[in-house]
């Protein structure tokens, strides 16, 4: 067993774990922050992505040992202490960017992390290259690619330049 | 996932030392195949040996060679203003590996130990006549890959950076397999001082291989029309349930076309 230290969601946390112990193992069954859905056995699905150093990875294809030391956010720390939910939350909900629900917290974290990789602009396009790790099986991904368009005026706080690449 | 021992050495040669020490034991890169491979348990090594703590990540420009440090990942390839300048081409292949999540973790020398025979690297290694540097020696690209899933590394040697010799120009053109993103045919294309080269990725029944025939057709002249008339034998090909021997002959010509007129 090794001992290993990470934040997650801007709380410390300590935790004992197998070598063979998978981040979103850690995640779920260690920590109980049962937001972060497996969805697949093979790294295909993307249900299970948190934002890791700021840059979204499937947790199932991780070992909780290599997070030793790293920044953690999965869904459950994006909402304000309020409740307020985050701008990407808030504009799934808006533009119904769901329908079951089992593949929107991995939609959420990969949608934040392409809109703060693309400061300059986001084009519908770079949506959807940006979600082929990311496989929803209800309602295709027409609402979810608007949701992520419309949150990032908010997340930038500025509006979407006009054919930016 | 059945359990092992988890090392974390801070020097390469404590790295080579835990591999060499047990023959069981196995590298750790991105993990983006290995993570994989040992959760569906068609691996059982006592140990794992993570090269995260190596220093091995970066790209340097030497001379008139592009050098990409082993565990530099597809994105820090893809984005490098370094790699976009020198050989663009290999900055767009990166761009297309796998996803967004895959290309954050998954490294050139994770793909290039693996030598899957439908990654995409190892045609840009074989086609730009790149070198493998080790942690032992150098190794040339015609020497390095030796058929699927093998390469000439040993147990103990741990690849830690690639030399790219930069080309007149060059265009990678890949048709993935739409779930899995692997090439079931990619195609490399290089116009160097030696002259043309290509290599293909995805579609050989042995792996990556360089093809001779559009080669000699390119070394006449430098254009997509060269190749029309140039084939690919039928029996050197991989078929599976995603495409036949045949359909991936075809798409060899149709690929190595495309990356002709792409080149740049």
């Amino acid at each position: 067993m090794a001992q290993i230290n990470l934040t997650v969601n801007g709380k410390a946390a300590h935790a004992e774990v197998e070598s063979r112990t998978l981040l979103v193992e850690l995640l779920r069954d260690q920590l109980h922050l049962t937001g972060t859905h497996v969805g697949c056995d093979t790294s295909q699905c993307g249900a299970c992505v948190v934002s890791v150093d700021g840059k979204s990875v499937k947790s199932c294809t991780m070992l909780a040992v290599q997070a030793e030391g790293a920044q953690v956010i999965t869904i459950e720390g994006l909402a304000a202490a309020d409740g307020t939910l985050h701008p990407m939350q808030e504009m799934f909900r808006e533009h119904h960017g769901l329908q079951c629900g089992f593949c929107t917290p991995g939609m959420v974290m990969s949608g934040i992390d392409l809109v703060e990789s693309h400061p300059d602009g986001l084009t519908e396009q770079q949506i959807r290259e940006g979600l082929e790790g990311n496989i929803c099986r209800c309602t295709g991904y027409h609402n979810i690619v608007k949701a992520i368009a419309a949150a990032w005026p908010l997340m930038h706080d500025k509006q979407m330049p006009q054919a930016a690449e | 996932m059945y359990d092992f021992e988890y090392h974390k050495p801070g020097a390469i040669d404590d790295a080579v030392k835990a591999l060499g020490a047990d023959a069981e034991a196995k590298a750790l890169a991105g993990g983006m195949t290995f993570i994989p491979v040992l959760k569906q348990r068609l691996a059982k090594p006592s140990a794992v040996v993570d090269l995260a703590g190596l220093g091995l990540t970066g790209i340097r420009r030497e001379g008139n060679a592009l050098v990409i440090k082993a565990m530099t990942t597809h994105r820090e390839v893809a984005m490098s203003s370094e790699v976009a300048s020198a050989i663009p081409a290999l900055a767009e292949l990166a761009s297309n590996i796998g996803d967004r999540q895959v290309r954050y973790r998954g490294t050139i020398g994770g793909s290039l130990a693996n030598n899957d025979p439908s990654a995409c690297y190892p045609s840009a290694v074989l086609a730009l006549g790149a070198t493998i540097v080790t942690s032992r020696r150098r190794i040339a690209a015609a020497d390095y890959f030796q058929g699927m899933f093998t390469t000439a590394l040993e147990p103990d040697e741990l690849i830690t950076e690639v030399s790219f010799p930069i080309p007149e120009k060059a265009a990678y053109a890949k048709f993935p397999n739409p779930a899995s993103r692997y090439a079931m045919v990619g195609v490399f294309v290089a116009k160097t001082a030696a002259g043309a080269r290509v290599a293909v990725t995805g579609a050989g029944n042995d792996g990556v291989f360089r093809h001779a025939a559009m080669e000699a057709a390119l070394d006449q002249s430098f254009t997509a029309d060269a190749l029309k008339d140039v084939t690919t034998p039928e029996s050197l090909m991989n078929g599976d349930i995603h495409a036949g021997t045949a359909y991936r002959a075809h798409l060899v010509g149709v690929m190595a076309r495309r990356a002709v007129m792409a080149c740049k």
